[in-house]
């Protein structure tokens, strides 16, 4: 690969261009569904932009007590660690921008980044509900984030490969196979509610209890791009989702391939908006006891489950 | 770390996205646990029983109404009721079966207006967007049978102001029979959903003991088995002629608040059915005096939060002496504290939002505190004015002849 094209890979396409595009059509498709769920209107389809554009024009405030640097910094770390991510993951067919054996762990922590800039942004901001805020998000990080390790490392386990696009390679070569590893997809789903901070486990920013959580204290440019970060996350997560859960329709040509990969990614992203929409917010206790009584115990069984079936292929 | 360290105050209120009015809640946290509340009211006082006093009975009418945004009728009701007894007046009847109707539809709004804060405050905004949605229906017919959605003007010293017309009566029952519906399915949703029981069951207990010590009225007492409802207790308007029950639950928590105000719902359902069923016929209202005789009455109304109080003196004058006003919030207050206790930060505001709380509405009083931190310091009225006919008359403007009442000519 040129230099040159792999700029343009990583600033415009698939990199940073594209999926900043798709993190708000994304984030349109969420609002719009929730609302039409909840018999409202909804968002127009430019409303995320315009939400963007407005936050970016307005004043930048840095409360007094905050440690600026680190203040600073958590928005750039929480996108940039996210369109680090996208890079190893296979939007469509087998291959991503950049892959290696293991890319698969590295994605993981990568996509780990965003929550612990949330954190560390929210403790820096010296402010009583951003640091209840960043209490509460590494909590509930412990609680969900170990599941979906699980979930994922199973269908690996069964192709046998740390690599993402391994994986892929191996699911499109026994397409039967993909089936198995239902569970994990569901288990992966909860957790990502954790992940994304959505209800019912939006603990963390839960608004009538800690005001914003960890953004309390963030305005303007830095709240866009923290938002921005968080909608770029979801369609870097549910595209880490589609490539390991929903292997299939991977040898078809290229724009075929692209426009499946879209469906499959709102279809997680539907599925998510259709979840927020059932639940009330659990209290943090009721998290964790949710994430480890059932939903840890589940991913391992998916893990039994591959293991299993591994021995009988 | 010592056991003191590991205390976090969390300052909720006065300005808090969990309050929708201005009241505070110094919260000591150990952990995520409520380890001690400071409650504090006294951030929305608006003088409103002394207004009274400047004004005349039939000014003090649309006052009062102002009291509360949403049971804005209750207030009117309780006034004019106590104005009426010591004036003597014998309501019609139609009157005052007008009066009951718009006071059950009005708790059919405030209830569902309740069903979707509460779900709000627990993260479920689904029901919000649900219950207030419904809660259109009944605001329109509000506005159809007396020209407003809220604050209806309705209520006049010896009636009311406008008359229901027999066309309006299929319209209210249509509204009715189809918020029934939808109440059914609140309660098979309360019942069923599993995120909402965890988050509505075993909060904010407060036993039956407690509810009596403190004083808790409306759907806040009677979910923790008070038997208690002024409809019932000490009939007021058309209320001895309705068949209806007093909805009580033993669970003693913010689900059983629920419950009671989901089975109120129903209740009201019927009792609106009954009234315009046996609407009287006849005149709407009797001609009161203007000036009311010299007398004092109390009046107690059965707000959709709780049981309304109104005192009302008056000296023979077009303006009262005297006007208090307990809104049942008051009442209710002092149980929060209570309920909070040994409970999550997460719970706190649907703790809050249990007992319906209409903090504005309570505020009758104001406490200077610290008054000379700062270097501030208190000024009493007379000093207010000179120094600020002082004020003016240094940068050369000449307030002398303004007077100002109660203070001295400059």
């Amino acid at each position: 690969m040129s230099v040159g094209g792999a700029v343009v890979d990583i600033l415009v396409f698939p990199g940073l261009l594209f999926l900043l595009v798709f993190g708000m059509a994304g984030e349109f498709v969420d609002r719009k569904l929730y609302a039409r769920l909840q018999n409202r209107v909804g968002p127009p389809w430019f409303q995320p932009l315009a939400d963007f554009l407005k936050l970016v024009g307005k004043e930048n405030v840095v409360p007094h007590e905050a440690d600026k640097r680190m203040f600073n910094m958590a928005p750039v770390f929480a996108l940039g660690s996210v369109v680090a991510a996208s890079l190893y993951i296979p939007l469509w067919g087998t291959a991503p921008v950049f892959s290696f054996a293991g890319d698969l762990i590295v994605v993981l922590y990568l996509l780990l980044i965003p929550t612990l800039t949330f954190f560390l942004g929210g403790w820096y901001s010296r402010s009583i509900f951003a640091t209840l805020g960043a209490v509460r998000a590494i909590t509930q990080l412990f609680a969900y984030e170990i599941p979906l390790f699980i979930a994922l490392l199973a269908p690996s386990l069964l192709a046998n490969t740390w690599s993402i696009s391994g994986m892929a390679r191996y699911y499109s070569a026994h397409p039967w196979l993909w089936p198995v590893n239902l569970i994990g997809f569901g288990v992966a789903l909860v957790s990502l509610l954790g992940k994304l901070e959505r209800v019912p486990f939006d603990i963390p920013e839960a608004e009538t209890e800690i005001v914003a959580g960890a953004f309390t204290e963030y305005s303007g440019r830095r709240l866009a791009f923290f938002r921005l970060a968080i909608d770029c996350e979801a369609i870097v997560v549910a595209s880490l989702l589609a490539a390991v859960f929903l292997p299939f329709g991977l040898g078809l040509a290229p724009w075929l391939g692209f426009i499946l990969y879209v469906v499959k990614v709102l279809f997680i992203l539907a599925i998510l908006a259709l979840l927020r929409t059932l639940f009330a917010r659990l209290r943090i206790d009721q998290m964790i006891a949710f994430c480890w009584k059932y939903v840890a115990p589940i991913a391992f069984l998916q893990v039994l489950v591959n293991l299993v079936v591994r021995e009988l292929i | 770390m010592s056991e003191r360290e590991r205390i976090v105050r969390v300052p909720i209120g006065p300005q808090h996205p969990a309050l929708k009015e201005p009241e505070s809640f110094m919260v000591d946290l150990h952990g995520e646990k409520i380890s001690a509340v400071a409650l504090r009211l006294g951030y929305n006082h608006r003088g409103i029983e002394k207004g009274c006093e400047g004004r005349t009975y039939v000014q003090d009418v649309y006052l009062v109404e102002r009291v509360c945004g949403i049971c804005s009728h209750s207030h009117s009701t309780a006034f004019v009721q106590a104005v009426e007894e010591i004036a003597g007046l014998e309501l019609p009847k139609r009157a005052k079966y007008i009066r009951t109707l718009i006071a059950e539809l009005e708790r059919i709004h405030s209830h569902l207006l309740w069903l979707g804060v509460a779900g709000h405050e627990i993260g479920f905004d689904t029901l919000l967007m649900y219950t207030w949605r419904d809660r259109e229906q009944v605001m329109d017919l509000l506005a159809a049978l007396t020209g407003n959605r809220v604050n209806y003007g309705l209520n006049t010293v010896g009636g009311v102001r406008r008359d229901v017309s027999p066309e309006q009566i299929p319209e209210i029952l249509k509204v009715v029979d189809a918020l029934e519906g939808r109440t059914k399915y609140y309660i098979e949703l309360a019942m069923t959903e599993e995120t909402l029981a965890q988050r509505l069951a075993g909060v904010g207990k407060l036993s039956k003991a407690d509810a009596v010590t403190l004083g808790a009225v409306g759907p806040t007492a009677r979910a923790s088995g008070v038997d208690r409802d002024t409809r019932r207790d000490d009939p007021y308007a058309a209320y001895d002629e309705l068949e209806f029950q007093v909805v009580t639950d033993d669970r003693c928590d913010v689900f059983g608040r629920a419950v009671v105000r989901l089975g109120e719902l129903m209740q009201s359902y019927s009792m609106v059915r009954q009234l315009v069923k046996n609407l009287p016929d006849g005149p709407i209202a009797v001609k009161a005096p203007l000036k009311i005789p010299a007398g004092e009455a109390v009046s107690r109304y059965e707000a959709p939060r709780g049981e309304d109080m109104h005192y009302v003196r008056a000296n023979g004058t077009d303006k009262p002496e005297r006007v208090k006003i307990r809104a049942p919030t008051l009442a209710n207050t002092q149980s929060v504290a209570k309920m909070l206790e040994d409970g999550y930060l997460a719970d706190l505001p649907i703790v809050v939002a249990a007992i319906d709380p209409c903090f504005s509405c309570t505020d009758r009083t104001i406490a200077l505190r610290d008054g000379t931190r700062h270097g501030a310091r208190t000024m009493g009225w007379e000093e207010l004015v000179t120094y600020g006919v002082g004020w003016y008359r240094a940068r050369g403007v000449d307030c002398s002849r303004i007077t100002v009442r109660g203070g001295p000519r400059a």
